[in-house]
């Protein structure tokens, strides 16, 4: 008996290669290695100041690592240095292979304009210029991220926190990208209001194929979302596997920490 | 009916809790054990002794400490200790399913949506994987007012029945069965030993902790025992 690795596996979407990133005094992320498939959620745990949001930042190309390389293969089937290539084409990148979700939906929103308008500009951005086309397509995410399409022409400053959050994901996913960063998605939001939002990303992340980064300190939202769990400490990556392994037979010391320490994942 | 579907060897399994003294538990050690297709092996003995662990190592869920679980996925054999973790997703898509002994109930995700995961997770369209799923929670005597339904109130035994459907709905070629009759009254117990029965007759491979000795005596094919009670502390 020999076990034999499939020959047709797919290419990997994303490769991240000893990512490091020094701030003056402190260390951000240090030699983060992973490898992430077309499709596949990984979830990133660790208390707040373990480097999740730093590393996060430099994989969204948002951050410029100290050392280390963030390799994505494009929809052309070409594999770019996420941190080589030009800015423009890396703006371009950002908006149109992968997207980034905030944590805070005001980063990711723009208040000042209408829901339908946040979603809209991105198809703009994207040359999309026939106006009912773009008004159509704004009202479909709306209600694909459960938002009365009535409030299309209403600003999201007039939003609750839910549905802000809800309308940075359709802004985010407007232009289908092959992967979504999303650092705490359902952080600040009420309990009942997040089990609505994770039931959302479950169900998007799995129709449209999304790959998907996800940050979080909640150990129930990755085991709800993700395929495989990095658990990170001080900016370094202390255990790496299949999700309910790493939670259900933890190794690190740090792990069984974070695992004991919540009543029921 | 007798080709080998999991063939594992020397396999060994403790846990150090770091966070109480670094205490070790060994809880199996140089454990061999095949299940073939057909065939159903109920995991015999005391509390303690390590059964849902070792459910759990084939299940892929516990890291092994030692040895290798061969287990025949497509027409490869896999080690499940050595896979990296998108194998061990594929085989457990694919080949292996488990039923825990509770539901892990989804908020807001209804009974009938929870059982037909598994079939969708393949690629099968949502319409007939809701069909599929309807079926077998009739089977189940779960009623169609409650199918659409989040089972998050369900009684304890619904949810089980519900966790049940969801186990056996993709016809796995090896199932792992985690006390699936625990909750249950005789009636729905019935049921399940029927559909456990079917799975085996159609050429599953399951290996299961049964403690309900007439449950047990109704579909396994043998016994495979733990010695006593462990975990114990070592060292």
């Amino acid at each position: 008996m020999t076990a034999t690795m499939p020959i047709n596996d797919p290419p990997p979407l994303l490769t991240v290669d000893g990512l490091t990133k020094h701030y003056d005094r402190h260390v951000g992320c240090a030699a983060v290695s992973f490898t992430l498939w077309p499709g596949e959620v990984l979830g990133l745990v660790g208390e707040s100041g373990s480097g999740k949001t730093t590393l996060l930042a430099c994989l969204a190309g948002r951050l410029t690592p100290s050392a280390g390389a963030v390799r994505f293969r494009t929809r052309a089937g070409a594999v770019v240095d996420v941190h080589r290539v030009a800015e423009p084409e890396r703006r371009r990148l950002m908006r149109t292979e992968w997207g980034l979700v905030h944590q805070t939906p005001r980063d990711g929103l723009r208040l000042d304009v209408s829901a339908g308008a946040n979603i809209g500009e991105r198809l703009l951005t994207a040359g999309e210029r026939h106006y009912g086309r773009i008004r159509a397509t704004a009202l479909d995410w709306l209600a694909a991220v459960e938002i009365d399409q009535a409030r299309i022409d209403h600003r999201p400053s007039t939003f609750s926190g839910g549905m802000q959050q809800r309308l940075q994901i359709a802004r985010t996913l407007v232009n289908r990208p092959q992967l979504v960063y999303m650092d705490e998605p359902t952080g600040g939001l009420d309990v009942s209001v997040q089990a609505r939002l994770l039931d959302l990303l479950r169900r998007l992340v799995s129709d449209l194929g999304l790959a998907a980064v996800l940050v979080t300190h909640d150990l129930g939202v990755v085991r709800l979302l993700s395929d495989r769990l990095i658990v990170m400490r001080a900016g370094r990556v202390v255990e790496a596997g299949l999700t309910d392994q790493v939670l259900d037979d933890p190794q690190h010391p740090y792990t069984q920490l974070l695992v004991s320490s919540v009543l029921s994942v | 009916m007798s080709e080998p579907m999991i063939v594992a060897s020397g396999l060994a399994k403790g846990f150090t809790l770091h966070t109480q003294g670094g205490t070790r538990l060994a809880v199996l050690a140089g454990v061999d054990f095949s299940v073939a297709a057909g065939e159903c092996v109920a995991l015999d003995g005391p509390s303690g002794s390590g059964k849902s662990s070792f459910l759990r190592l084939l299940y892929g869920n516990y890291r092994a400490d030692a040895g290798r679980i061969a287990v025949r996925h497509r027409d490869d054999w896999v080690d499940l200790v050595t896979a990296p973790p998108r194998r061990v997703l594929a085989v457990r898509r694919e080949t292996v399913g488990y039923v825990s002994q509770f539901l892990r109930v989804l908020p807001r995700v209804s009974a009938r949506m929870l059982v037909a995961e598994p079939l969708r997770a393949r690629g099968v369209a949502a319409d007939a994987a809701l069909a599929r799923a309807d079926a077998l929670l009739e089977r189940l005597g779960i009623p169609a007012r409650l199918r659409g339904l989040a089972p998050a109130t369900f009684s304890g035994g619904e949810q089980q029945r519900v966790n049940i459907a969801r186990g056996l709905i993709a016809d796995h070629p090896v199932l792992l069965l985690d006390e699936p009759t625990a909750a249950l009254d005789a009636a729905n117990r019935d049921r399940v030993v029927a559909l456990i029965r079917a799975a085996r007759d159609r050429g599953a491979a399951i290996v299961g902790i049964f403690h309900d000795a007439a449950v047990r005596a109704a579909v396994a094919d043998r016994l495979f025992g733990f010695a006593a009670p462990s975990p114990r502390p070592v060292g």
